[in-house]
């Protein structure tokens, strides 16, 4: 059975549409399913480093979409995974390298390999966002509690709606302890201001930044609490029903609570 | 330390005020980004009006303004003669309640502006899942 093609967008950039990619993608790899993600980010490269992949690239996506090789040969495997491949976008070339068409065939052979494929999508809602929408059936907005964030994505969503595309929202970076004083916009808030179905809360973390600088994924990282958080959106991605994690147990005790439950 | 100060001076938390703005900014968006809703609203209102009086469709202007704490629909018709005779029976389809809608005098000439308080923002076609929906898994 072909993959389902999943594009994570989010329409600001910085959001934690790459972080989300990198660490979903590893989770679900780990979880025993076949994973590819495509970096659509043409020009502004990232998923490669924020997974320690950045000195193995030897072809990119637009090198496939010129037909100058294969797609399998562009990809490169993870090795710490048994399943988990990425797509590099070109960094010297611009976001019209390639067309629609020719990015839509590219996920789709990508799929044929796959159980997921993830397509980590440029910011904005021009060329770059038409790829990354092109190859996809199924739509991750990410967004952080801020209102410039959920104005953009609510843009998005509306793209998205035109093209009938079941969407789901991942809150990142948010901040309990802020939102318990109101200096925070809550998850209900978002969720009720977008009217998207949530899969995914993400606290605002030094792990990820952490993480980040070694290239290695939050979920191989045997101390990292956030492991459960994207352990957790796999297992919402697969279908299962997993309650949300609840960030509002207040205080010392309660947060040392909900880190110990974690999750 | 400020956190305590807000509290003592009764100040809003900002993520009330972040939720309110963001509720008016994005009803603008939704509005501008889907012309043809004013196009319609526009021509209904119109021919709801024309039912009593008589109006110049050309000059109808409809505009909407930023309150406070809402987004207010400005309709400027023009009205070009008065029908002395009672008005038409209202048509039968009407539903039992009207949005509310508030009317005043803001042209020197004999127009009928209309200042509705939208409630809600007006939503795009969205489906609305059940939050424990059951995505296929893929296999
Ligand atoms: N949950 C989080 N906690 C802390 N930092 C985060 C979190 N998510 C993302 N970041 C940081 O925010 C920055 C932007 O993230 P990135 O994934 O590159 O965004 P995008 O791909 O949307 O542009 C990065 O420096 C990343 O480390
Ligand atoms: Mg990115």
């Amino acid at each position: 059975m072909a993959a389902r093609r999943i594009v994570v967008t989010s329409g600001k950039g910085g959001v934690g549409k790459t972080t989300t990619t990198a660490n979903l993608g590893a989770a679900l790899a780990k979880r025993g399913h076949r994973v590819i993600l495509v970096d659509a980010d043409i020009g502004l490269r990232n998923l490669d480093l924020v997974l320690g992949l950045e000195k193995r690239i030897v072809f990119d996506l637009v090198e496939v979409a010129e037909g100058r090789c294969q797609l399998r040969q562009a990809l490169i495997k993870d090795k710490r995974f048994e399943s988990l491949s990425i797509l590099p976008a070109a960094q010297t070339r611009d976001k019209d390298a390639i067309t629609e068409a020719q990015f839509e065939a590219i996920v789709k052979e990508a799929a044929e390999i796959a159980d997921f494929v993830f397509i980590d999508c440029p910011a904005g809602i021009e060329a770059g966002f038409r790829n990354a929408v092109a190859g996809a059936q199924e739509a991750l907005v990410v967004t952080t509690p801020e209102v410039s964030a959920i104005r953009d994505a609510d843009r998005v969503v509306g793209k998205l709606n035109d093209k009938k595309m079941p969407i789901r929202l991942i809150v990142n970076r948010l901040r309990p302890e802020m939102v318990r004083t109101g200096d925070m916009l809550s998850v209900e808030d978002v969720c009720e201001i977008l009217s998207v179905e949530l899969v995914g809360i993400v606290p605002d973390d030094e792990e990820v930044i952490d993480t980040t600088n070694r290239g290695t994924p939050i979920v191989l990282d045997e101390t990292a609490k956030l492991r459960v958080i994207y352990d957790k959106i796999a297992r919402r991605l697969e279908g299962d029903v997993v309650p949300f994690t609840n960030f509002d147990g207040g205080g010392f005790f309660g947060r040392l609570l909900g880190a110990l439950k974690a999750g | 330390m400020i956190d305590w100060m807000k509290k003592l001076f009764g100040q809003t938390p900002s993520s009330s005020t972040a939720k309110e703005r963001l509720r008016l900014v994005l009803m603008t968006d939704h509005l501008a980004l889907a012309p043809e809703i004013i196009e319609n609203m526009k021509r209904d209102l119109v021919d709801v009006i024309s039912r009593y009086v008589e109006v110049d469709r050309e000059k109808v202007e409809v505009n909407f303004e930023r309150e406070d704490k809402a987004l207010a629909m400005l309709a400027n018709i023009p009205i070009t003669a008065v029908n002395r005779q009672s008005p038409p029976e209202p048509p039968p389809e009407r539903p039992a309640d009207p949005p509310s809608a508030i009317v005043e005098s803001t042209k020197d000439e004999v127009a009928a502006p209309a200042s509705t308080h939208a409630g809600a923002p007006p939503r795009r076609k969205r489906r609305k899942k059940p939050a424990a929906s059951k995505a296929a898994p893929a296999q």
